[in-house]
């Protein structure tokens, strides 16, 4: 049959292989778990994962940062936002593996050292844009990639730019309220 | 989720070569023992479904070459590379201002965050949403040749009207495709077999009675760039996209047009489709219904029944024929009315 398994995993490793520069990179195999270093809320951390591990996974299961949460797992809900590089990208459609040597920030990660809010926190907080908080997470850090984007600029811009976050306590005026607010108070800052 | 080595290639001529030594020139990409993955939105999502089960996964993002990430513009056009993301091109000041059709498809399509993710090749190579082809529990001849099309009774409401075959009946989900069918758009391939252009009219194929083979690019191509050429009145140009909700969701029916127009007179009307075809649509008989003729809601009315006239429903999405149409006309004369 063509495409087993086992044919790929014995498969001899071709020269140009992007790690082969890398001693200790031996030729990739079946279940043979990855060691991805990622930098997560300024922290760096080197992981040993089986390839098929979601960011979202390796962040909830592997690290212990359970703010982003899981909800469709399919890039559906947008639960599971975080910031790659700055940018807001949906880590359940990622693989651990792909975001090796990024800069990830969590929820976890917005608060600064001495335990001040970020402001998009506050604005949630200030104008009761969550229920059960769920999404809240994932709503926080679209919203902060949504500001940065510069896709902040009306009520409608807001709502068309948040749409990969879905609310099922429905708190939307809230959140557009909150964004509203954090955006002057980041532009200020 | 089927287990798969995970390689990251530094060049083209890499990633092709160990795409030629795990697949064989008769697997469509899509059935492939090893496939490219760039965003990972669409081939992430199927994977954990057990729709795509690669042995092999090629991460495209560490390709050197810096075209792959750049947009160009030039008196020839544009040029997308491959890996630029969505959010980046629906964003470039000179990609709103020369072809406001693209820049609108792309901010139409997705949410902020898969914008982010999501290439440029990796969009216009997404596969369809069909749900008897997202759910394995289910006959699919676009899954499993031969099997069977559980959507020819079943719940068609999103299905294609256009395109379709007595095998598969699934729809092209994409937007930027449409505005790239309509603009005459070139996609650049490199292969084991070599560098080659391919118009993106000969991109996707129409389902026929093979539906899982969905592009003539062989497993081991890659996109490397789209080039759309130079056409200065595409500044008169819009994608209408009509879905069930206002944003985040897939088009029900969608119009990429592009005007050139001599007053309210037609020289050149350019139209492509979405949401109610198989395959990106361009509606070469709605254009030349229009051709010299003064746009209003008549003419534009005789190129929208044109645009439908092979139009074959099913049992639930016989909506879609006039919702396109109504689409259509709106779209033209909304083109028409812009300032420019």
């Amino acid at each position: 049959m063509a495409g087993s398994v086992s044919a790929a995993a014995t498969a001899p490793l071709l020269a140009s292989h992007a790690r082969a520069e890398a001693p200790s990179a031996a030729q990739p195999k079946l279940r043979q778990p990855a060691v991805t270093s990622l930098r997560i809320n300024r922290q760096a951390y080197e992981l040993s994962l089986d390839t098929r591990t979601s960011l979202l996974d390796a962040l909830r299961d592997h690290v212990g940062l359970t703010g982003t949460k899981k909800g469709c797992d399919h890039g559906q809900c947008g639960a599971c936002t975080v910031l790659v590089d700055g940018k807001r990208v949906l880590s359940c459609l990622s693989f651990a593996v792909m975001n090796d040597g990024k800069d990830i920030t969590t929820v976890e990660g917005l608060a600064s050292s001495d335990g001040k809010l970020h402001p998009m926190q506050q604005a949630f907080i200030d104008h009761d844009a969550f229920q059960c908080g769920y999404c809240t997470p994932g709503q926080i850090l679209s919203a902060i990639g949504c500001v940065n984007e510069g896709h902040a600029e009306s009520e409608d811009d807001i709502r068309e730019y948040m749409s990969g976050n879905i609310c099922r306590c429905a708190a939307y005026p809230n959140i557009v309220a909150a964004v509203l607010q954090a955006r002057d108070q980041m532009k200020g800052a | 989720m089927h287990p798969f080595v995970y390689e990251q290639p530094t060049d083209i001529s890499a990633a092709v070569a160990i795409a030629s030594r795990f697949t064989t020139n008769d697997d469509q990409p899509t059935r492939a023992n090893a496939q490219f993955i760039a965003g990972g939105t669409n081939l992430a999502d199927y994977m954990k479904l057990g729709v795509a089960e690669p042995n092999r996964l090629l991460d495209l993002n560490r390709l050197a070459d810096p075209g792959l990430r750049q947009i160009r513009v030039t008196d020839n056009g544009i040029r997308f590379g491959a890996l630029v993301r969505m959010g980046e091109a629906a964003d470039h000041a000179e990609v709103k201002r020369r072809y406001p059709v693209i820049a609108d498809s792309l901010r139409l399509a997705a949410s902020g965050q898969i914008r982010n993710m999501a290439s440029l090749a990796g969009n216009i190579l997404q596969r369809t949403r069909c749900e008897y082809f997202r759910e394995t529990s289910w006959h699919c001849n676009k899954r499993v040749p031969g099997s069977g099309c559980a959507a020819m009774e079943g719940f068609n409401r999103q299905h294609a009207v256009l395109g379709a075959s007595d095998a598969c009946i699934a729809t092209y989900h994409g937007d930027f495709a449409q505005a790239l069918i309509a603009l005459d758009a070139v996609v650049h391939a490199e292969g084991s077999r070599g560098s080659r252009k391919l118009p993106f009219a000969k991109l996707h194929r129409q389902p026929g009675d093979t539906p899982y083979i969905e592009t003539d690019l062989a497993a081991d191509e890659i996109v490397s760039a789209i080039e759309v050429p130079a056409i200065p009145w595409a500044r008169r140009s819009l994608y209408l996209k009509i879905r069930d909700r206002e944003s985040y969701a897939f088009a029900l029916a969608s119009a990429a047009i592009a005007l050139d127009l001599d007053g309210d007179n037609v020289r050149e009307a350019r139209i492509a489709l979405g949401g109610v075809a198989t395959v990106p649509w361009r509606a070469r008989a709605a254009e030349e219904a229009l051709q010299s003729k003064k746009l209003d809601e008549a003419s534009a009315g005789v190129a929208a029944d044109a645009a439908f006239a092979e139009a074959q429903p099913r049992q639930h999405n016989a909506f879609k024929i006039e919702l396109g149409k109504r689409t259509l006309v709106r779209a033209l004369l909304e083109a028409r009315d812009m300032e420019v």
